[in-house]
């Protein structure tokens, strides 16, 4: 059956969640407006800024460019599950310290980049930094700020702090 | 921007699909890794009726030597093509090309077959395809066939594919001793579409090379071979490669033609040295 509208269940931030969703609402629409999730931002709704990266079964993708109708039974995980289980705590304090944000729109996603990248184990080369996080415009700080601040917390993670 | 309202419906089967694309035409588009199309619904420039989910297909994301070919599932993810041990012994000019495809976060959701059916011209996988002599299968009401990809890319956007068929997979030939490979793409951010690119792969023939097959993208409606260049760079001369260019790329946002063009022959010196260096 097709329909403009359908049922969903799935998991946001550990828990379970049913709604009825319009089948043309993205991810990143159906987070902030029917659940009040607003930590996701939107940006260009093309895919090109990376501003509405989340976790879907533990891959980051474009919050925009997966429709809510597609996560029917998946585990969701937002800048809200990840800051209250305190996985990114240490990035969040390296960008405060580092000023690797100003007004803080890409930060979010760039958290959950740079997560995405750090959770792999080890220490990656600045370049590799960059080359993760190409996908996310920050038109704030020049960049270099966020690299420091990943960096930092790949150094101190590496040994175990 | 949002999309304009449409109904959604999950294919379980590839009959289910076909059979579905019958009845709906040109009113219902496939949905895939959706990293193209739906942004392309976001900025309302297609407004189907009805969007096929076919991303709970079975058996459509493999990946697997069969004989002399490599075969890509239509539905392997990107990141899954990426970090695959197969991809990267039997066909490495596609592990050269994959990290060049969007980001993490796109690889993540966007499939190799989805990105061969909508055939942007500034995009990597077809020009590869088209460098490798790939074929690309497809299914339809009357079954399956399979089309070269020299055949298969017809212009902007366009491609063989009829409006009741899919592509279900690509076969590649699988890369023997003496295959040389090359890739080289300049793009304003990594990741980004291609200003220009360039997709080759050639047969070492003694000291020479023979086969070249050079296959740009970002330099018009589709991708395409420079032939003339190919058989100078057979014959061993870099210089008249690059002479030989004949290229008619069109201004667009990122460069004017006459950039391009240039860009063209830088990005083949790149890959004339890649091509005559031996594989590690």
């Amino acid at each position: 059956m097709s329909d403009r509208a359908l049922d969903i269940s799935l998991t946001v931030n550990g828990e379970p969640v049913r709604e009825r969703v319009d089948a043309r609402k993205t991810l990143v629409d159906f987070l902030r407006e029917d659940l009040s999730l607003t930590g996701s931002h939107v940006g260009c709704e093309h895919g090109v800024c990376g501003a509405c990266t989340v976790r879907v079964n533990g891959d980051i993708v474009r919050g925009c460019l997966m429709l809510a109708v597609q996560c029917d039974g998946a585990e969701v995980e937002t800048i809200e599950g990840l800051s209250d289980s305190g996985e990114v705590a240490d990035l969040q304090a390296a960008f405060e310290q580092r000023n690797a944000l100003q007004c803080g729109y890409c930060t979010p996603g760039m958290l959950a980049t740079a997560q995405d990248l750090l959770k792999r184990g080890g220490v990656p080369s600045r370049d590799e930094i960059r080359e993760h996080i190409s996908g996310n415009y920050c038109r704030c700080t020049g960049y270099h700020a966020i690299v420091d601040a990943v960096e930092a917390v790949a150094q101190a993670r590496a040994k175990g702090r | 921007m949002k999309p304009a309202p449409f109904a959604y419906t999950r294919a379980r089967t590839l009959k289910e699909a076909v059979t579905l694309l019958a009845k709906h035409k040109d009113d219902a588009r496939l949905l895939a890794g959706g990293q193209s199309l739906i942004a392309t619904l976001n900025m309302r420039l297609s407004a189907p009726e009805l969007l096929i989910d076919i991303n709970g297909i079975k058996g459509l994301d493999g990946i697997a030597k069969r004989g002399k070919f490599l075969e890509i599932g239509a539905l392997a993810r990107h990141t899954q093509v990426e970090r695959s041990d197969i991809v990267a012994k039997h066909a490495p000019l596609i592990a050269l090309a994959m990290p060049h495809i969007g980001h993490p976060a796109i690889r993540n959701r966007g499939t190799f077959g989805g990105s061969i059916a909508f055939a942007d011209p500034a995009a990597e996988l077809p020009a590869c395809l088209l460098a490798l002599g790939g074929e690309i299968v497809i299914a339809g009401p009357k079954g399956k066939r399979k089309v070269k990809a020299d055949a298969f890319f017809k212009g902007l956007l366009e491609t063989a594919l009829r409006s009741q068929e899919m592509v279900t997979a690509v076969r590649i030939p699988v890369a023997g001793k003496n295959t040389r490979v090359g890739f080289a793409e300049l793009a304003r951010r990594h990741g980004d579409y291609a200003i220009v690119g360039l997709a080759a792969s050639a047969r070492a023939d003694g000291k020479g090379l023979a086969d070249v097959r050079l296959a740009y993208f970002g330099v018009g409606a589709m991708p395409v071979r420079a032939k003339k260049a190919e058989t100078a760079l057979a014959g061993g001369n870099i210089d008249a490669a690059v002479a030989a260019l004949d290229l008619e790329p069109h201004d667009d946002v990122q460069a004017t033609a006459k950039v391009k063009k240039h860009l063209a022959g830088v990005l083949l010196r790149r890959v004339a040295q890649q091509l005559m260096e031996a594989r590690p």
